[in-house]
């Protein structure tokens, strides 16, 4: 179930903004923050983009995508969901002692999960990994590498960059979630990582890169169709975003990073949201 | 011993590697390849050689991301930077998600010698045998090391496997059988058990003959399984033995001995004198210098029995 009207797509966009609220909101505790800033990447590469199929999420054949930001689980874990990989009931159990969705996403409980992610910086490499197995196999399916901009202070990330291409890896395409906030402040005063500083440093490292809007529907599907019609190179999207994107107490507020809603901030968000489909 | 071909388990490593004949077994470098042996597989199958450079952490996660799908990564480096540097990434990204992939640490122990600290490592058991999910094998000759490298190919899950860097005798017939948990006995002497592990199994060898002239008769076991261990041989050991040693080129603290001490601590307390690295890093200096300096030589075990 493709989806291909961007109406369609940003109202599935608002359902997984609530959804992932709404888990955040139960287990009391998780990324909000982070996690809105990245549900539209979510929302078109789960709903317009990968080749996947939910009855079969472990098929070999299907695209592969790794949230090396994993601290956005409860977006992934909404948009999982919202795709019917599991019941949506099942997303007020976040971080419950008996759920299977854990704080980090974790690829052996979570049908969909293609990666177990938690400790920043390993998820590109992994995404290599991926990318040339498919090569190898002359398989086909693309790999997609979900980072923070924070997140690339982590100097694995740039080991990783070499790799990809080294091995032109083509069927690679990487989304930097640029909201430029972190849990300590500003992403571009910490290690001096904006979005331009970001872009040059990816084509620099042999990347095809694209500047976008990342919180823009269309946008995302067009860059999504120019990385995959790029060759010999892999494709780096340069995602601005805003973090706490659509609540709009918590839209650049770095304090939304990692904190709990209380029940007034909830209804508010959700209300707010309602107001948008 | 002397008459007795002489090869490396690094050697014997890379000879079985090439070898190899599942299409899935990928392996990963980091600048390294000539000094792990796995230039040999590279020489037969460039196609799945992949060449990471000096970059371990990244080699280890892209060795997870080939075992996604499907692939049978063999990942090598030197022990410190296969263990050490890349720590968190076996365990985030190897361990936990209990993804198919087989890390190999040559270079491991004091024995790397010239070298020096930086790179004689002994801290790797302590560290992979502690992770959930891991196994931990430590061969100590080169038919061991061979028949293990197959095994480890056809087992799923992740593996740390233990090499060496000099050259040690060959200590078993081409027929012996190993099998991942369990362990290899050499004689049935009461006096004292003697567990060894990896290139200093060699040492313990060399002191049983000597023990025998004093009238002194010891069985050594080699415990080539570090992680599951063969809890039954040190049970059975404790109760037929009069004193018991564990000797390992490791640090004294999180490694064989520590291993034997939680089983016997466990199921039958006994004494055990553990001879290893005390505490310290290692130096430079000849491999059987160093042995002799940190006490782990045959003498070493000979004088903890005798004295």
């Amino acid at each position: 179930m493709k989806i291909t009207k961007v109406e369609a797509l940003e109202k599935t966009a608002n359902k997984i903004r609530m959804g992932l609220l709404q888990s955040i909101y139960y287990a009391k505790s998780g990324h909000p923050g982070g996690s809105l800033s990245c549900v539209d990447i979510l929302t078109v590469l789960y709903f317009n983009e990968m080749n996947i199929n939910p009855e079969k999420p472990n098929d070999s054949l299907r695209d592969r995508f790794i949230l090396s930001k994993g601290h956005a689980s409860a977006a992934l874990y909404a948009t999982l969901a919202e795709r019917g990989y599991f019941p949506k009931e099942d997303l007020i159990t976040l971080r419950n002692i008996k759920s299977k969705l854990q704080g980090h996403p974790d690829m052996n409980k979570v049908p969909g999960v293609d990666m177990t992610t938690g400790s920043l910086g390993q998820g590109l490499s992994v995404a290599n990994g991926m990318a040339l197995a498919s090569k190898m196999n002359k398989d086909g399916y693309r790999v997609y590498c979900l980072i923070g901009d924070g997140e690339l202070q982590e100097g694995q990330i740039w080991e990783a960059m070499m790799t990809s291409s080294k091995y032109n890896l083509d069927n690679l395409c990487v989304i930097v979630d640029c909201n430029n906030l972190q849990l300590t402040g500003e992403t571009s005063q910490i290690k001096n990582l904006n979005y331009e500083s970001i872009e040059s440093r990816f084509r620099s490292f042999g990347f095809n890169t694209l500047v976008i809007d990342g919180n823009n529907i269309e946008s995302l599907v067009e860059a999504f169709n120019k990385a995959e019609h790029t060759k010999n190179l892999p494709t780096a999207i340069i995602a601005r975003t805003v973090k706490g994107k659509g609540v709009s107490f918590m839209e650049n507020q770095a304090d939304w990073h990692g904190k709990q809603l209380n029940d007034e901030e909830y209804a508010k968000a959700i209300e707010e949201l309602t107001k948008k489909r | 011993m002397e008459n007795v071909k002489q090869i490396s388990t690094r050697e014997s490593f890379g000879e079985a590697l090439a070898e190899l004949e599942d299409e899935r077994i990928v392996v990963l470098d980091a600048d390294l390849a000539s000094s792990t042996k796995t230039n040999l597989f590279r020489e037969k199958h460039p196609v799945r050689f992949i060449e990471n450079g000096i970059a371990e952490a990244d080699m280890i996660g892209t060795a997870a991301g080939l075992a996604t799908c499907g692939k049978i990564p063999f990942a090598a480096t030197f022990a410190a930077f296969a263990t050490g540097r890349c720590y968190d990434q076996i365990r985030v990204s190897i361990a936990y998600p209990k993804l198919n992939v087989k890390i190999c640490g040559t270079h491991s122990g004091v024995t790397v010698g010239e070298d020096g600290a930086t790179h004689q490592m002994i801290e790797d058991i302590s560290l992979m045998r502690t992770l959930p999910n891991m196994t931990v094998l430590s061969p100590s000759d080169d038919i061991q090391t061979k028949q293990l490298v197959k095994q480890i190919a056809e087992y799923k899950g992740p593996v740390y496997l233990r090499l060496g860097r000099i050259k040690t005798p060959v200590i078993y017939d081409e027929d012996e059988k190993f099998e991942i948990g369990k362990s290899k006995q050499f004689g049935d002497g009461k006096d004292a058990t003697v567990f060894a592990t990896g290139d200093v199994v060699v040492e313990a060898l060399k002191a049983q003959q000597l023990l025998k002239e004093d009238g002194i008769d010891i069985r050594v076991i080699d415990m080539y399984s570090i992680k599951p261990i063969d809890r039954e041989i040190i049970i059975k050991s404790a109760k037929e033995t009069k004193q018991l040693l564990s000797i390992e080129d490791h640090n004294i603290i999180g490694g064989l001995g520590s291993a034997i001490a939680e089983v016997l601590c466990d199921e039958y307390p006994s004494n055990l004198i553990r001879l290893g690295i005390k505490d310290k890093f290692g130096k430079s200096g000849k491999p059987e210098a160093l042995l002799k300096y940190y006490n782990i030589d045959s003498r070493a075990i000979i004088e903890a029995l005798e004295g």
